[in-house]
C-alpha cells in the first residue's frame, strides 16, 4: 500500500488544484455566481420542498403500489381451525424429514387424511377446496410468502433444532391466523414482498405482526450476533 | 473475505486423486454434469465452447511403442488455500465484487453466480483452468428440465462457474446432522459427486485436517503431490502416482528437457 501512497504525494500541489472552483483558504469557494436576490431565494426553497415532498410520496406511497402486484391465495385456510384439528400442532403438517429437509408447505395427500369428497364443515372454502382440488387430485398451487430467491440455501434444521428458535420469531404469529394475507410480488424480480419490500432501508421490523424481514442483511446481523461471524457466502448460497 | 470463525473447529476439505488406478473412463464428470446442473451445448466437439466443473486431461510421455505411457488427470477446482494457507487463491484475490470467497470453515472457495458480473479475471488467474464461462444462457432438453438438481442453482449467460466440491451436500449433510443433535458431520456423509461415481474408487474425499478420514494419512504418502506446486497456490486436491514422468509434467518442469534422476 505505502508504494502506491508515495507517488501521489509526490505531485506539485498545483497541478492537483489546477481546475474547478478553488477555495481561498478563508472558506469561501471563489469563482462562483453571487446567486438571485434575497426573495427568489425563498422560492428555489419553496419549490424545492414542494418537489421534495411529491417525490417522498410517489417513493413511498404510489411507487410501491405499482411495483407490487397483488395476489390471492388459490384457498383460504385457516390456521386456527386447523390446529384445533390435528394432534401434533404445527408439527402435523409442517414437520422434518429423517434426512433433515423440513417438508415445508403440506402437499394434498396430508390434507387427504381428514378431508373427503364430503365437506366436514359449513364453510363454502372447503367445498371449493374439494370441488377444484381435492376431487380433481390436483396440488394447490400455494404462494409462498417467505420463498428466497433460488440461489439462496436456507436450513430449518440449523434455526428449529440448531438454536431452539420459535416459528413466529421468523414468520410471524400463525397459531392464531384465521386467513392466509394477500400475496404481494414484486413485478421486476418476481419476488415475495415479505423477503424485500417493507423495510427496505433497514428501519422499522416490516408489515405490522408481519414476519419478520429475511434480506440477505437481516441473516447476517443475527448471525453475526449470535454466532460471532456473519458466515461464509457458501453458508446461505448454493 | 469473510472473517475466520474462531469458536468453530475448522475443516479442510480436500482429494486425493490415485492416478495409476485412475483409467480415464469419465465416469465422474458425467456424474459432475447430472449433479451440478453443468450446462452442455448440442455441439459438444468444440471444446473451447464446452463447461466442466470437473475436466480428465491426458497427458503422455510422449515415446514411441513399446515405452509409450498415457495417464489421465481427473482436474476439479483445486480449492487453493493460498500461500502460508491464508485463503488468498489465486482466483480469490482478484475477484473485484467477492462473488468468489474462501470458506474458512471448510476451506471452499464459493462462487455466488448471482454477484459475479463476468468480468473472468478469476479465469485469467486460475493456474489450473479450473473456471468456465457461461457465454450462453443454459438450454435443457424439456424432459431434463425436470430432473434439475434443485440443491445448486442453475447459472445464467455471462457469469463464471467452477466445482464447489459438491458443497450442497455439506449442507444436507449439516440438516441431517442438526436433527439428530449430531455436531460433526461424518466422512461418508458428505461425499462429492466424482469420488461417488468412480468405479475404481481413485477419488478419495474427506477432510485434510481430520486424522480419522482417509485423506489425512494419503495426502501424506511418499507419492503424493499436488499440480505446480511451485507456484505456491496450495491446493487441497492431491495426486498419487508411482510413475516419476507423471509426476515431472505436473509440476510443470518442461517435459521436454528430460532431467536424469
Ligand atoms: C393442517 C395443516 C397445517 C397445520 C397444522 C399448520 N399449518 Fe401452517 N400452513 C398450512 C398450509 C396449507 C399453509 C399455506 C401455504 C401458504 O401460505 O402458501 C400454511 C402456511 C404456513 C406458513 C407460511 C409459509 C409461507 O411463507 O408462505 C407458516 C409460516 C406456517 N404455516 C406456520 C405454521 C405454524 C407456526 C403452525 C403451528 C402453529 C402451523 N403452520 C400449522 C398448513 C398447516
Ligand atoms: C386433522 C384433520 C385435517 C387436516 C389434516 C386438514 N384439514 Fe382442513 N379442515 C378439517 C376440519 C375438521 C374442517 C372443518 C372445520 C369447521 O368448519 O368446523 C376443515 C376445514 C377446512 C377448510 C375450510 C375452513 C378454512 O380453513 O377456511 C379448508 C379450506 C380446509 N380445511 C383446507 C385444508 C387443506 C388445504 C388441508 C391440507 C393442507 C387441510 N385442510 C388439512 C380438518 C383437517
Ligand atoms: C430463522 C428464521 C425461521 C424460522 C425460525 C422458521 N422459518 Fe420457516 N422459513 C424461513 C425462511 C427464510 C423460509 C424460506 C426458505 C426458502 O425459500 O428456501 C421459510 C419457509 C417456510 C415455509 C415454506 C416452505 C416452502 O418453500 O414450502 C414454511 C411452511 C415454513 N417456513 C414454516 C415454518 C415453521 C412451521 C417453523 C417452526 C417450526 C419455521 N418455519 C421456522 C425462516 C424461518
Ligand atoms: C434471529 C436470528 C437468525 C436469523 C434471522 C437467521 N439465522 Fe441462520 N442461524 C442462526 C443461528 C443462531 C444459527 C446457528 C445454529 C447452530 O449452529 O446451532 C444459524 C445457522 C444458519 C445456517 C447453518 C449454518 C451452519 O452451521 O452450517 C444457515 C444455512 C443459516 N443460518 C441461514 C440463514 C439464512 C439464509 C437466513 C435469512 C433468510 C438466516 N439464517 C436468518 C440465527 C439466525
Ligand atoms: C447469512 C446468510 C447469507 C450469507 C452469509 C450470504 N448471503 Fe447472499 N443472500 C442471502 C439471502 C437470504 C439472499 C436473498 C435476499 C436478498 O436478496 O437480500 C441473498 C441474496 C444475495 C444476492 C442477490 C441474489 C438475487 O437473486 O437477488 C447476491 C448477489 C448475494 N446474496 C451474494 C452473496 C455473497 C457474494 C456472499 C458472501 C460474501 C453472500 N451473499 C453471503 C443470504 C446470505
Amino acid at each position: 500500500m505505502s508504494t502506491q501512497a508515495e507517488p501521489q504525494a509526490a505531485i506539485p500541489a498545483d497541478t492537483v488544484s489546477g481546475s474547478g472552483p478553488v477555495s481561498d483558504g478563508t472558506g469561501n469557494i471563489t469563482g462562483g455566481n453571487t446567486g438571485p436576490g434575497a426573495s427568489s431565494g425563498w422560492m428555489v426553497l419553496l419549490f424545492f420542498i414542494i418537489g421534495l415532498a411529491g417525490s417522498l410520496l410517489v417513493g413511498w406511497i404510489a411507487f410501491p403500489h405499482l411495483l407490487y402486484e397483488k395476489k390471492e391465495q388459490p384457498v383460504r385456510f385457516s390456521h386456527v381451525i386447523h390446529m384445533d384439528q390435528v394432534d401434533d400442532g404445527c408439527n402435523s403438517c409442517h414437520y422434518f424429514r429423517d434426512d433433515g429437509t423440513f417438508a415445508g408447505v403440506p402437499d394434498l395427500a396430508s390434507c387427504e387424511d381428514c378431508h373427503s369428497d364430503e365437506a366436514m364443515g359449513e364453510d363454502p372454502a372447503e367445498q371449493l377446496f374439494i370441488d377444484d382440488y381435492l376431487s380433481k387430485e390436483k396440488e394447490i398451487p400455494w404462494l409462498i410468502y417467505s420463498r428466497q430467491p433460488p440461489c439462496v440455501f436456507f436450513s430449518h434444521a440449523a434455526h428449529v433444532k440448531g438454536a431452539d428458535m420459535s416459528c413466529e420469531s421468523c414468520h410471524g404469529d400463525y397459531a392464531n391466523s384465521k386467513t392466509l394475507k394477500t400475496y404481494e410480488q414484486n413485478r421486476i424480480s418476481g419476488y415475495s414482498r415479505d423477503i424485500w419490500g417493507y423495510s427496505i432501508s433497514g428501519l422499522g421490523s416490516g408489515a405490522p405482526d408481519g414476519p419478520r424481514p429475511m434480506k440477505m442483511n437481516d441473516c447476517a446481523a443475527c448471525h453475526l450476533k449470535e454466532t460471532g461471524s456473519k458466515g461464509a457466502c457458501f453458508q446461505c448460497h448454493k | 473475505m469473510t472473517e475466520n470463525n474462531q469458536h468453530k473447529k475448522v475443516r479442510r476439505y480436500g482429494m486425493v486423486i490415485d492416478l495409476d488406478k485412475c483409467t480415464g473412463c469419465g465416469a465422474c464428470m458425467v456424474a459432475c454434469y447430472s449433479e451440478n446442473n453443468v450446462p452442455f451445448r448440442t455441439d459438444e466437439t468444440k471444446k473451447l465452447d464446452s463447461l466442466n466443473w470437473l475436466r480428465v486431461f491426458k497427458v503422455s510421455n510422449n515415446k514411441s511403442f513399446p515405452d509409450v505411457d498415457i495417464c489421465h488427470i481427473p482436474m476439479p477446482c483445486m480449492q487453493c488455500d493460498g500461500m502460508h494457507g491464508h485463503g488468498h487463491a489465486p482466483c480469490v484475490s482478484v475477484c473485484p465484487a467477492v462473488a468468489t470467497d474462501y470458506d474458512h470453515e471448510t476451506g471452499i472457495v464459493s462462487q455466488i453466480y448471482t454477484r459475479c458480473f463476468g468480468c473472468r479475471y478469476c479465469m485469467a488467474a486460475c493456474p489450473y483452468h479450473a473456471r468456465t464461462f457461461n457465454w450462453w444462457d443454459p438450454v435443457w432438453p424439456a424432459d431434463m428440465k425436470k430432473s434439475l438438481n434443485p440443491s445448486v442453482s442453475v447459472r445464467m449467460r455471462g457469469v463464471v462457474e467452477k466445482c464447489s466440491f459438491c458443497f450442497h451436500r455439506y449442507q444436507q449433510a449439516k440438516e441431517k446432522a442438526f436433527v439428530e443433535e449430531r455436531m460433526q458431520v461424518e466422512e461418508t456423509e458428505y461425499q462429492t459427486a466424482c469420488a461417488e461415481a468412480c468405479p475404481v474408487k481413485a477419488i478419495t474425499f474427506g477432510d485434510l485436517n481430520n486424522p480419522d478420514h482417509k485423506v489425512h494419512s494419503l495426502k501424506k504418502d511418499k507419492n503424493a503431490f499436488r499440480l505446480l506446486e511451485s507456484l505456491h497456490t496450495n491446493p487441497k486436491v492431491y495426486y498419487l502416482t508411482k510413475r516419476d514422468w507423471v509426476r515431472r509434467q505436473c509440476d510443470n518442469i518442461d517435459s521436454h528437457t528430460d532431467i536424469k534422476e
